[in-house]
């Protein structure tokens, strides 16, 4: 299933403070963790994570430090803010009555019998 | 021996950096990136060169990178714009001609305007209609640039008539107070309108009003040196051909000031459009060298009025200083946030800078409650009245840069805040213009 660019763009935000929300993160493992909750789905040009991360910082939903751990790379951690947290629970909202709208008509045309002749 | 595998990481390392708008840093973090991405690969059994090429395209293409870095850093993109490619350069070429054609009118118009009006015998109606007959021709070029559609472009150009019927249909008083007030706010008004085709047509924009005023500083330094030059270059020819004879310098000012005046300020527009990287290195130096020395006299003056008190130095002019020490103080202010990296932390350029505002702040809150105390007495001239509005409008801007700094410094809001207000704050300064051009000479029967 390839899904639409559009709705990709748009789930981006959400998705990637969902999963600051949970705990810092850094950008490979933003996107590991959002492949593996869309359980492959959900395909981003890795690359496009950045830019995002960094208007996200620019408007002071995230925050953010490099660090090398003795073991491993120096990586770029995110971290949400409290006005992350805010703009977090606002798309929330807006996806939730999303959702149920859709959810509210596809529940009536499965009830609704087919019409003859229909593809 | 260097691995094949680290070559082609510096090889794509270096690919993605020839972005504009992508700085060393996020190559850094793409490459690490990249690099957890192959090892991962690699741990699942892949070749290293399969590892490799898998990883690349999952980063996508470089080119869309770049494009959305440069759509989030539109700030660096501005800093180092690199023509990428050889229909670029075409375009430049082009553009150069563009703009001469477009000063050349504007220079050739305003000498056109000048005779027939009978300057300098007849000076006010030319001075009064000088930014009439230019900045036309600075919008005509940004939409022309812009490519505008028909629509927009006359839609830019409706505020041009109606300021030409209002400026020439009022009965301004010959050398009154309400004509002077016009002429000095109606290229600011202008000015505001030319924003209208320099956007695109898109004015809620926060990007494109920060280009908007990045333009407006860059202009204005391109405009002042352009002027010096301008004034050594008639200086010497007057002083080269004086003695021949065959010219006199009255003749040389008449000729040659009023269009050079004209066409610098297209060329200097499209000078800042296309050549910003020398810019770029000029606007921060400027603001490094005077914010700190603005700040050190604006903190003394404060010390010296509160200990000595207004009531010696005070008189009717002292206002007209002050929104003059407030514009400068904005204009840095500004510069300042053009030229800084939104997302770097509270530095301590940012702390002298709101030691300056502050203290205008104060210096001009001191002054203000005098005038005010006093202008029951003295009464509302339309002098009185055009100042106190502009310290007013100021005022609140400046107030509110110096508030949201102290919370940016004291780390509980972005930079970005300061930014967008300042964006956001951008119509008040046309609205007060264009209410000074339109409004005030009724109310006070064009005195």
């Amino acid at each position: 299933m390839q899904i639409d660019k559009d709705l990709v763009a748009a789930s981006a935000t959400p998705l990637v403070l969902a999963i600051l929300a949970r705990g810092e993160s850094y950008g490979y493992a933003i996107v590991k963790r959002v492949r593996e909750l869309s359980e492959g789905e959900l395909e981003w040009a890795d690359g496009m994570l950045y830019p995002l991360l960094h208007r996200l910082h620019r408007l002071g939903y995230v925050s953010t430090e490099w660090r090398s751990p003795p073991e491993g790379r120096r990586r770029r951690y995110y971290a949400i803010t409290d006005d992350g947290q805010a703009a977090l629970a606002e798309h929330k909202k807006q996806w939730m009555t999303i959702t149920r709208a859709l959810n509210g008509i596809w529940k009536g045309i499965e009830l609704l019998p087919f019409a003859p002749g229909m593809a | 021996m260097i691995e094949p595998l680290e070559s082609e990481i510096a090889e794509w390392r270096t690919y993605v950096g020839k972005g504009p708008a992508v700085d060393g840093r996020d190559v850094e973090e793409l490459e690490t990136h990249l690099r957890d991405q192959i090892a991962e690969l690699r741990a699942a059994g892949l070749a290293e060169d399969e590892a490799f090429l898998i990883g690349v395209k999952r980063m996508g293409k470089v080119d869309d990178l770049s494009r959305e870095f440069a759509r989030e850093h539109t700030g660096r993109l501005w800093r180092q714009l690199v023509s990428s490619g050889a229909g670029d350069e075409a375009v430049a070429d082009r553009s150069w001609l563009e703009a001469l054609v477009f000063a050349v009118a504007a220079a050739v118009v305003i000498q056109f305007a000048r005779v027939a009006s009978g300057f300098p015998e007849e000076e006010s109606w030319l001075i009064l209609n000088a930014s009439l007959l230019v900045f036309p021709f600075l919008a005509g070029y940004f939409a022309r640039r812009r490519r505008l559609p028909a629509g927009k472009v006359m839609l830019s150009a409706l505020p041009f008539a109606i300021a030409a019927l209002v400026v020439n249909l009022y009965p301004l008083a010959e050398g009154g107070d309400t004509q002077r007030l016009v002429a000095a706010h109606l290229p600011v008004a202008l000015w505001f309108v030319v924003a209208y085709p320099y956007m695109s047509g898109i004015l809620r924009s926060h990007e494109r009003r920060m280009d908007f005023i990045r333009f407006t500083g860059e202009w204005f330094i391109y405009y002042t040196l352009i002027a010096l030059g301008g004034g050594v270059l008639v200086a010497l020819t007057v002083l080269i051909l004086e003695p021949t004879g065959v010219v006199d310098a009255e003749q040389i000012f008449e000729w040659v000031v009023p269009s050079g005046m004209a066409g610098a300020v297209i060329i200097a527009a499209w000078l800042v459009e296309s050549k910003q990287r020398v810019i770029e290195n000029m606007a921060p130096v400027l603001t490094m060298l005077f914010t700190p020395l603005f700040a050190a006299m604006l903190a003394g003056a404060a010390v010296v009025y509160a200990v000595t008190g207004l009531g010696g130095v005070f008189d009717r002019e002292l206002l007209g200083v002050f929104d003059f020490l407030l514009v400068v103080v904005l204009g840095l202010v500004l510069y300042r946030i053009s030229a800084r990296d939104p997302s770097a932390p509270a530095g301590w350029m940012d702390r002298i800078q709101f030691v300056a505002v502050l203290s205008a702040l104060v210096l001009d809150v001191m002054v203000l409650w005098s005038m005010i105390a006093r202008i029951g007495d003295l009464g509302f001239t339309p002098n009185r009245t055009a100042v106190l509005g502009l310290n007013l409008v100021l005022l609140v801007s400046l107030a509110g840069t110096a508030w949201l700094s102290a919370q940016f410094l004291a780390g509980r809001r972005q930079f970005h805040r300061v930014e967008t207000w300042q964006t956001a704050y951008l119509p008040v300064f046309a609205i007060w213009a264009a209410a000074v051009v339109v409004i005030l000479p009724p109310v006070f029967d064009f005195a």
